[in-house]
């Protein structure tokens, strides 16, 4: 029964993993992985000569540090905010709508936002009717950078809010009502019993966004973005992929390799620290 | 309970902000249907385009003549279709034997699986890879690479566990082997979990793209999403850089048909979503807890 399974795992994991050699070949198509000649580090020195990659490992920290950094908390703020109503059905509607956009690629959100922040589209004229000039969203470094963060935002919101909520059914009830009647209002409920009862689920998700940090969104960029963006919006996964496309396959492996080994130690680091804070209870392993 | 005032004033703002959220997860979806239902005067007008003022069908004629669309659609529809019934046949198989305690090299297997949850190989190997078993421009390139998933076994596998021995035991007796015990025992009683698998896997297939771009080439293979992208995305950067150098350029190609792209391509899973999505939340809380 398990070999359907054993031989994919083989083939589509392991085999790439094997394939990672090509960084340390010069990589020629017509003699194979086996056949081209050994390279040394020469790819990862070429890699970081360039100019390019260092500049999209630059944009790469920054832009998935303002992602991490503010995504992080507005799900833990929407479930906080949803968990005070008391009408099930207000909030069942506002979790299920925010939760919409999760479902949705970004080719077809990328679409709609490229149309929503054109400098004729409707953001600008909202702004117009209160007389401000057109923003540039799409064509300024740092209104890209913007609007990339608050539209990756205005995705995944409803997602983080949903788990979140769900870690909040396992608090225990009579807490809140010892709470009460030692007198603390809701504020302080939240402060004390609330939040602390989400830490294990926010130290899981964090550890696993700073795993990701290195991808820092390419799909949501790669469906936005535009020449005029480019200098600040190339990362590491653009890179790679237009490396990939003018058949560079050393230098691209290597670019590859690069992030999922740092990825791979930021994940290891991250759950060793939250191990270590917390004595070895709320790490991933 | 007695809520003091400051409670009560607290309860309505943060009712008006959920409202204000709640509009802006849908205004641009409300956008688009509003914009592919505008006649092209109407799109050009200033304004949030809450809904069309003229109407005109004229987009989806175009995009329904367009036969690209429908290429896509059959070829979305059949990595969607296959893709989700391989992937759960796979993981089952996968995640009985895993979910029995005395199977033979358990641990390493499972340690094994989850090194894959940590770490790829990456973009470029599995190019070469996809490209020395000929999987280039085939369909097939779209449902084997992502046929299961060390996340997806484990989530079944626990869920396998919890099931009691002895209804085993009971199988075995009466002469089922293991093949009839878990499509007949498991499986049965895997129902919600195997839904949530399902599901996810389905979104996933419909919403891939980036296989597409990179290993097929043939038009006649591409998915929905990649004609999107070229109808949308494609065209709105190059009319930015156009639009630089001659603003006038910016009104030329058809929003709506651009908007009429996109609602074709959200519409299938827009009118799943409020039947499906109590099994995405409680997949969710069973994976998303404890990952």
């Amino acid at each position: 029964m398990l070999l359907p399974g054993a031989v994919y795992f083989l083939i589509f994991h392991f085999l790439p993993m094997g394939g990672l050699v090509v960084a340390f070949k010069d990589y020629r198509m017509t003699e194979g992985i086996v056949g081209s000649p050994w390279a040394g580090l020469d790819n990862f020195r070429d890699l970081f000569l360039n100019e390019q990659f260092p500049n999209a490992l630059r944009n790469t920290l920054v832009i998935a540090a303002l992602r991490l950094g503010l995504g992080f908390f507005a799900p833990i703020i929407l479930a906080l905010l949803l968990n005070e109503l008391r009408v099930r059905w207000f909030k069942r509607t506002v979790q299920t709508i925010t939760y919409l956009p999760f479902f949705f690629s970004w080719v077809i959100l990328g679409g709609i936002f490229l149309m929503l922040f054109s400098t004729t589209g409707p953001m600008n004229s909202i702004l117009a009717t209160f007389g401000i000039d057109p923003i540039p969203f799409l064509t300024s470094g740092p209104w890209f950078i913007t609007v990339l963060v608050v539209t990756g935002i205005w995705q995944s919101i409803g997602y983080g809010a949903v788990i979140y909520l769900a870690a909040l059914t396992g608090i225990e009830v009579q807490l809140y009502e010892a709470a009460a009647i030692d007198g603390a209002g809701r504020w302080k409920q939240t402060r004390h019993i609330t939040l602390p009862g989400l830490t294990p689920v926010m130290i899981v998700l964090f550890i696993l966004s700073v795993g990701q940090l290195l991808s820092a969104g390419f799909d949501q960029i790669y469906n936005m973005y535009n020449p005029l963006v480019f200098e600040s919006t190339d990362i590491i996964d653009t890179y790679v992929l237009r490396q990939l496309q003018g058949l560079d396959f050393g230098v691209a492996t290597a670019a590859g390799m690069f992030k999922s080994v740092v990825g791979l130690m930021l994940i290891i680091g991250t759950n060793a620290l939250a191990n270590r804070l917390s004595g070895g209870e709320q790490g991933l392993w | 309970m007695k809520r003091t005032r400051g409670e009560k004033i607290f309860n309505w703002i943060n009712i008006a902000l959920l409202v204000a959220l709640a509009f802006l997860s849908l205004y641009p979806f409300i956008y688009v249907f509003s914009m592919s239902l505008s006649t092209a005067a109407e799109a050009n007008r200033d304004g949030l385009h809450l809904y069309p003022r003229d109407i005109s069908f004229d987009a989806y004629k175009a995009v329904f003549t367009n036969p690209a669309i429908w290429i896509g659609y059959v070829n979305a529809i059949f990595r969607t279709v296959v893709g989700t019934a391989l992937t759960v046949v796979v993981t089952c198989l996968c995640a009985y034997p895993l979910s029995k305690k005395h199977l033979p090299g358990r641990r390493p297997i499972l340690f094994a699986m989850l090194i894959t949850m940590l770490f790829q190989g990456g973009l470029v190997p599995m190019y070469l890879l996809i490209n020395g078993i000929g999987l280039i421009d085939s369909l097939w390139v779209y449902v084997l690479p992502v046929l299961t998933s060390a996340f997806n076994i484990i989530l079944v596998k626990n869920f396998f566990e919890a099931i009691p021995e002895s209804l085993e035991e009971a199988a075995c007796i009466d002469g089922a082997g293991p093949w009839r015990t878990l499509f007949q025992i498991y499986v049965p009683l895997s129902k919600p979990i195997l839904a949530t698998v399902a599901l996810w896997t389905a979104v996933m297939h419909w919403n891939m793209w980036f296989d597409a771009l990179l290993y097929i080439n043939d038009e006649n293979k591409l998915v929905l999403q990649m004609f999107l992208r070229r109808i949308v995305v494609e065209n709105s950067t190059q009319l930015i850089e156009q639009g630089l150098v001659n603003p006038d350029v910016t009104q030329f190609t058809a929003e709506t048909i651009k908007a009429a792209t996109v609602v074709v391509t959200i519409l299938p899973m827009l009118a799943l979503y409020p039947f499906v999505q109590r099994y995405f939340v409680k997949g969710i809380m069973v994976g998303g807890v404890k990952g």
